[in-house]
């Protein structure tokens, strides 16, 4: 085995429309390097096998595990995490739906759904059910079940089409 | 994980050569299947020789055919125009795996190199020959639900767990590789994975340190009548119990010439030449084809817990080819 190297490698990315520069030890995963060097914990430690998606971060726009990807394979890139997703003016609208519906529990796969999610509607602004289920197969709730998620990205990609969507009255129970 | 060098490689010659010269080297590709079996202690190499930013990504019309570049991602391999026109099967056979992250991650050439699912090969508390050769096989006495019914030996009884390599060999596809020396080579996909025999260690016939540049498809008759057709455990995001790619060229109701592959059945994509000999010449018909799948499982010799296979195998493969013709 090589020994354990102390030294450090640098690199510099863009991180959430920001130009960034990090220094970590070069074998650790680009989940530990925005956690543990970067401390942002909106990406969150789940099954670290590529199994629960609930470390999915976009890469230049395409989401991917970062759990499986080392933290050298961001140099030069564009990487959005949560932490990405509000603006100035306001949460995104799916972090908006995910609320009103009711579609996080616990909250602990939340990340990964909203950022996988926000990839689709930029491909396919108005997906079927269908489309939402096969999109979002790879991130796991343990939860809440995920029909409640179904229906916040099928508001929230309503609402960014500029319509209302009518939920089933149990979907927005909290609202009023 | 345990710590390893990193080594970014300038071009395809120079990642062959680090590779080669370090016996416990590997290529770092799409990293999705490499990277948790080394989080698991399965996989245990010293230097990984990252090939993402190779130029070896395009997908381009080629002598009749297409040649798909080892490192274009999944996605974007099914996705790409020329392959969802001419080879709808590789398409169908892409989607059907992983999850939508994972095949924005990994690479055609890592596809065709993922390692088993088998239970006894990640777990490192148990013995395992394609692990750790000489160790015995747990599954073969063990729970062997998701294993082998063809070509087994008594060292290794796991399967080969992708999709896409399936379509490939139906649709006579050629991985074209390149070694250390520079010297470069074309394996059909039929031969590139092999059976456990005495040496499970070695899933493919790849030499160490050869990297796999592209892969060629030939031109194909099969674009209007073939289907990939996956059973697993639940609906999506699952590795097959049980695949089928299935390719028919028809002609006035008659097979003119036919595929069938067969996909977690074996140590590698498992073809059927029995099957596609019951199907050419004949009508294309659900009698014709249920003949054709007794051929394809009459072989089969299954293990304690995958006795179901076989049926399954022979309905898979009916209803695989009654979706090709569009029979159903």
């Amino acid at each position: 085995m090589p020994e354990r190297t102390k030294q450090k490698t640098h690199i510099e990315f863009t991180l959430n429309g920001e130009a960034v520069e990090v220094a970590f030890a070069p074998h650790k995963t680009l989940l530990e390097v925005l956690r543990e060097d970067l401390n942002l914990m909106g990406t969150k430690h789940g099954c670290e096998l590529g199994e629960c998606g609930t470390c999915a971060v976009l890469v230049n726009g395409r989401s991917a595990l970062s759990c499986l990807v080392l933290g050298l394979e961001a140099e030069g890139r564009s990487v959005e995490t949560v932490e990405g997703m509000a603006s100035p003016a306001g949460l995104h609208p799916l972090q908006e739906t995910f609320a009103d519906t009711g579609a996080a529990q616990c909250g602990y796969c939340t990340p990964g759904f909203l950022l996988v999610a926000k990839e689709l509607l930029a491909a396919n602004p108005r997906p079927t059910r269908e489309e939402i289920k096969e999109a979002l197969c790879g991130n796991l709730c343990r939860c809440t079940g995920y029909i409640k998620i179904y229906e916040a990205v099928e508001l929230a990609a309503a609402r960014m089409r500029g319509e209302e969507l009518e939920l089933p009255r149990e979907a927005v129970y909290g609202l009023d | 994980m345990r710590p390893f060098k990193y080594v970014r490689a300038s071009d395809a010659a120079a990642a062959a050569r680090a590779v080669a010269a370090n016996p416990r080297a590997k290529f770092l590709g799409g990293g999705t299947n490499i990277l948790d079996l080394m989080k698991e202690d399965v996989e245990r190499p010293n230097e990984l020789v990252d090939v993402t930013r190779l130029k070896l990504s395009e997908i381009k019309a080629a002598s009749g055919g297409v040649s798909i570049g080892a490192l274009a991602k999944n996605s974007d391999t099914a996705n790409h125009p020329l392959i969802r026109r001419n080879y709808p099967l590789l398409t169908q056979a892409i989607v059907a795996g992983a999850s939508g992250q994972l095949r924005n991650m990994a690479t055609n050439g890592g596809n065709l190199l993922q390692r088993t699912r088998c239970q006894y090969f990640y777990d490192t508390a148990m013995p395992c020959n394609k692990r750790e050769p000489g160790t015995g096989c747990g599954a073969l006495e063990g729970l062997n639900r998701i294993h082998a019914i063809f070509g087994w030996s008594d060292k290794c009884v796991a399967t080969y767990p992708g999709d896409m390599a399936n379509a490939l060999y139906a649709l006579d596809a050629v991985v074209r590789v390149r070694g250390a020396s520079g010297r470069e080579r074309a394996i059909p996909v039929g031969e590139f994975h092999r059976l456990p025999g005495d040496t499970p260690q070695q899933d493919s016939n790849l030499a160490h340190g050869e990297l796999i540049t592209a892969i060629d498809l030939p031109k194909s008759n099969f674009a209007k009548n073939s289907y990939y057709l996956k059973v697993r455990d639940r609906a999506s995001y699952a590795f097959a119990l049980v695949s089928v790619a299935a390719a028919l060229e028809l002609e006035r109701g008659r097979v003119k010439q036919a595929r069938v592959v067969l996909g977690s059945v074996a140590h590698k994509p498992w073809r059927s030449l029995e099957a596609e000999a019951a199907l050419v010449g004949g009508p294309a018909s659900e009698e014709s084809f249920r003949r054709a799948a007794e051929a394809a499982l009459a072989g089969a010799k299954p293990l304690a817990h995958n006795g179901y296979k076989v049926e399954l195998g022979k309905r898979a493969v009916v209803r695989a080819l009654m979706r090709a013709s569009r029979l159903a």
